[in-house]
């Protein structure tokens, strides 16, 4: 049975690549990886899971350089010559070891206003949307968003931008842009509009490439570049 | 700058890169054309001295690139110089007008 | 951190962009000094000259190229095949290069 050579974040925003040999198994995940570590190597270590089957996003992690959900990711993928370096994803202020502070994520999501408002109440009949009307389409494909930061970490753009909002908050605005029950939409393009907002994309798609959900947050922001034009053409923006 | 200038940089960029993308075509077949052969002075300048046509086409090109590098510099400026504030854009409206006065004392030299 | 198609041709374009953003002056000042053209095409004639103005050239089509596909993707109606689009922005340049070459 051969070993792996981990190397693993220690510590805040200052620290070190710690070394830990983990016994290497078929259908391992890097997850099952960093489980080990702290049961049986170092109990000191810190990182988030939940799920642990691929639906909850807790897990996400850099694994060699790339972020990805690590439940998700078998080692026989990504370790080259039995070595993997696992980090805490990029772009996000570290607490400690594989553990991100997602706030700032989370506050551009609502900068982006990526929350719904509507003028209907409980007392009203639900609102009837055609689920294979062209916007309807098009809010689908990206709704299944689960604020993962994958794509936030992925992004160049927010590494040297850190005022840009990045995809998952503009996906999400996209989303509401689109769902015609939504009533603040002039609001909501003003705030994605400029070089904070879907400007700033330069379509490197690296979201797109990473999304664990197979979304393209590039697609979205396209679509919110559109639809900023279309505003600024109607004197709406 | 707000949210609606910043939109419409976005939109002239794009404008002029149309405008450019049509121009670079045809700048690119005609150089490709005319360095058949070698390049004489007497050659060029007989093809393009009062020619009124080509005058207009680049003055347009000079003009789509005085709008389209500027603002593409500025991603630049903004993203790999972490360059804030106005003295960013006064240089960027500084490269522009040297860029329309370069170009057009070239354009009226090659085609007045 | 593994690099895909999308990226490098940005970095391309990126990169393109400033070196025409830097020569172009340069162009323009060259030839406002029209009435001194036959010196500078002398000049142009020698073989260092010649390899640059390739440059620019290969450097004008790949920041086309890779421009084209910027459009595409902001513009036109999504589909997953515009990943390809990198593919065509190279081929692009590619030809334009070559032709450049053979016309030399």
């Amino acid at each position: 049975m051969s070993a792996l050579a981990v190397e693993v974040w220690r510590g805040g925003a200052q620290g070190a690549f710690q070394s830990f040999e983990v016994p290497r198994h078929p259908s391992q995940t890097v997850l099952d990886v960093v489980t080990y570590i702290q049961r049986s190597l170092d109990a000191t270590l810190a990182y988030r899971f939940a799920c642990r089957v691929g639906m909850c996003g807790s897990c996400a992690m850099s694994v060699n350089g790339v972020p990805r959900w690590t439940c998700r990711t078998h080692v026989d993928k990504v370790a080259r010559e039995n070595k993997l370096v696992i980090a805490p994803l990029r772009n996000l202020p570290v607490i400690r070891d594989l553990v991100t502070d997602m706030r700032g994520f989370f506050d551009k999501w609502a900068r982006a206003k990526g929350s719904f408002a509507g003028t209907k109440t409980k007392r009203d009949d639900f609102a009837r949307v055609a689920p294979d009307s062209a916007d309807r389409r098009k809010v689908d494909a990206g709704i299944e968003c689960i604020g993962c930061g994958v794509c936030y970490s992925a992004c160049d753009v927010v590494a040297w931008n850190p005022d840009y909002l990045g995809p998952a908050a503009l996906n999400r605005a996209w989303t509401l842009v689109k769902d015609e029950r939504d009533v603040v939409k002039h609001e909501r393009l003003r705030a994605v509009a400029g070089d904070a907002g879907c400007h700033a994309c330069h379509t490197h798609m690296s979201c797109t490439e990473r999304c664990p959900m197979g979304l393209s947050p590039t697609a979205a922001i396209s679509g919110l570049k559109r639809a900023v034009l279309g505003s600024v053409l109607k004197g709406e923006l | 700058m707000s949210a609606k200038a910043q939109s419409l940089l976005w939109i002239a960029q794009r404008a002029s890169a149309a405008v450019l993308a049509a121009c670079v075509l045809v700048h690119l077949a005609t150089i490709i054309y005319a360095v058949r052969g070698g390049l004489s002075a007497a050659e060029i300048l007989g093809r393009t001295r009062g020619n009124v046509a080509w005058f207009t086409f680049y003055s347009i090109f000079v003009l789509g690139v005085a709008v389209h590098a500027p603002i593409g510099l500025r991603s630049v400026f903004i993203e790999w110089l972490g360059w804030r504030g106005r003295s960013r854009d006064a240089a960027l409206v500084a490269f522009a007008a040297l860029l329309v006065w370069m170009g057009m004392r070239a354009v009226f030299a090659v085609f007045a | 951190m593994n690099r895909h198609s999308s990226y490098w041709v940005f970095l391309v374009h990126r990169l393109s962009g400033i070196a025409l953003a830097l020569f172009l002056p340069v162009h323009f000042w060259a030839l406002g000094d029209a009435l001194q053209l036959d010196a500078l095409l002398a000049w142009t004639e020698q073989p260092l000259v010649k390899f640059s103005e390739w440059g620019l050239v290969v450097l004008l089509a790949a920041h086309l190229g890779a421009g084209l596909r910027v459009l595409a993707l902001e513009f036109l109606p999504w589909r997953d095949w515009q990943k390809g689009l990198a593919a065509a922005a190279a081929a692009l340049t590619l030809a334009a290069g070559l032709a450049f070459a053979l016309a030399l």
